[in-house]
């Protein structure tokens, strides 16, 4: 289902048109609060922000290149009790499929959410957001459309996007409620606004919204980006999985990592309330340690290192979107979106699943069949 | 590569493997002592943790060996138990583990000639992959 509606934009302002939408929808009589990335403060600094009167929208800016955290885990905690009002939330498509992952696996609810989500131009890392917006402040989010959207370079910008995001294949929103389309479209014109779900489709109804049709090229220009992302990402994953395809490597690919567990907690599919590692399970006796070191001559400390990675692999790959928050948390740099990327393609394969594609599709480890994977058990040669 | 004794743990399961494991020793049948026994209820709760640990602790092979299809006495933890191993499969050889470190059988309680030729079987085919690299590593 998708029945498409127009959106006029004045002044060639695209960013005024969204602003004026969410706010129209605010007023909606049951959407209770609106969710949206917004600018926060002097210098710039985007987060998302719970919206209860449609005046005080004048600093969000869901197309600026701010990517801070992913706002399922928010949906989560916004979600856990019904309110009895909707909330709209303005997500981009890897934080709708978290979302779903963390609606099936009940720790976040679709009952009262209504998602918009824009065609996604994606985001650069936190550090070079705030390099990119510290000159540019007010105009920065229209710069990055114009670069973005031309697809031309301006001189001096030569910053790429976050590394999740230039591999990332999903950019197009699927499972939202309302799409706004930006791909493909001239937005100094018009925008798109595409009801994908009943629910949206009352909202653009009730917002008396005009309609209309996709513009020629629109599904091209969709399809050359889709199809350049999978190659980047297809090297992405040669490159990486040349970079750790044995223990050895694997601890140098890690070599820097300091237990921090930033990337656990940035993660938006990680799902354990308590994590393990930090119980006293991995509060190990100080004999053990000197067991350890006995036994092997030296022992890197802290421990538990690829272990603790191995173990997130295990229990997180099969719902991993490939966010990259993992890597944007990581105060040491390490490419840890590359890394679980590269596995959780292979593991959702290997169930022939997709995280957050579909509700309707039981997490891989929840269930089970009689007759399945017949070709693990054995010891045949 | 004569003289490499490989180290390899076997999760098994109380009801099925174990008992095969017991009466194997009660027929006076032998099995190699490179097999280091671990009793669990059932398979169905090997965490896949447990597996990583033993890998990177250096272990050189890993079985997990349980009750045959519709015989667990948990009634499915031998199926989540064959999800569990499928999903390592998928992670384990992306960084060096040889697919075939990790096993997964079922051998039922009356199996016990089963389970020494079993275990032989897997001694012979371990020492053919060769000695596991985390062991020597610094790597926990």
């Amino acid at each position: 289902m998708s029945a498409t509606y127009i959106l006029s934009v004045e002044k060639r302002d695209v960013q005024s048109a969204l602003r004026n939408f969410f706010s129209s929808v605010l007023r909606l009589e049951d959407i209770g609060s609106l969710l949206v990335p917004m600018h926060l403060t002097a210098n710039n600094s985007v987060k998302p922000v719970l919206v209860s009167d449609p005046g005080r929208l004048e600093g969000a800016d869901p197309l600026s290149p701010a990517f801070p955290v992913n706002s399922a885990k928010i949906i989560s905690s916004l979600t856990r009790k019904p309110v009895g009002s909707k909330i709209a939330a303005v997500l981009r498509p890897c934080e709708i499929r978290a979302f779903v992952e963390l609606v099936k696996l009940k720790q976040a609810s679709a009952d009262e959410v209504v998602i918009i989500s824009i065609d996604c131009l994606g985001a650069y890392s936190n550090i070079d957001y705030k390099r990119f917006v510290s000159d540019k402040k007010e105009s920065s989010t229209s710069m990055f459309l114009e670069m973005m959207l031309s697809g031309e370079k301006k001189a001096g910008e030569e910053r790429p996007l976050s590394a999740a995001c230039r591999v990332c294949e999903h950019s197009i929103p699927e499972r939202a409620d309302i799409r706004i389309g930006i791909v493909g479209v001239n937005i100094n014109d018009q925008i798109l606004v595409q009801a994908l779900t009943p629910a949206g489709e009352e909202i653009c109804r009730n917002l008396g919204l005009a309609s209309g049709q996709e513009p020629q090229g629109r599904q091209e220009a969709i399809n050359s980006i889709v199809a350049q992302r999978k190659t980047l990402r297809d090297e992405m994953f040669d490159k990486t999985g040349n970079a750790t395809n044995s223990i050895g490597k694997l601890t140098e690919y890690f070599a820097d990592c300091v237990n921090c567990y930033n990337c656990r907690v940035a993660c938006p599919v990680c799902y354990c309330r308590e994590c393990v590692f930090t119980t006293d399970v991995f509060n190990h006796e100080p004999y053990q340690y000197l067991q350890w070191a006995e036994r092997k001559g030296a022992v890197k400390m802290p421990t538990d290192t690829l272990f603790y990675h191995l173990t997130r692999l295990a229990h997180m790959s099969t719902a991993c979107v490939g966010c990259g928050q993992c890597s944007n948390a990581c105060p040491n740099e390490i490419p840890v979106m590359e890394l679980f990327r590269m596995v959780a393609y292979k593991t959702q394969k290997a169930f022939e699943y997709e995280a957050g594609r579909s509700p309707d599709e039981p997490p891989p480890l929840s269930v089970f069949r009689e007759n399945e994977f017949v070709e693990v058990v054995g010891i045949g040669e | 590569m004569d003289d490499f004794e490989p180290t390899i743990i076997a999760f098994v399961c109380n009801w099925c493997t174990y008992t095969a494991a017991d009466l194997a020793g009660t027929s006076r049948l032998s099995y190699p002592k490179n097999i280091r026994l671990i009793r669990v209820m059932c398979t169905g709760m090997v965490d896949p943790q447990y597996i990583i640990k033993a890998f990177l602790e250096g272990a050189d092979g890993v079985l997990v060996s349980g009750c045959h299809p519709g015989d667990c006495h948990y009634i499915n933890g031998n199926y989540k138990a064959r999800r569990r191993v499928k999903l390592l499969k998928e992670i384990l050889p992306k960084f060096g583990i040889d697919d075939k470190r990790l096993r997964l059988t079922w051998i039922g309680a009356s199996d016990g000639i089963m389970f020494s030729e079993i275990m032989r079987d897997l001694v012979r085919q371990i020492k053919k992959i060769g000695p596991n690299e985390a062991k020597l590593k610094m790597v926990i």
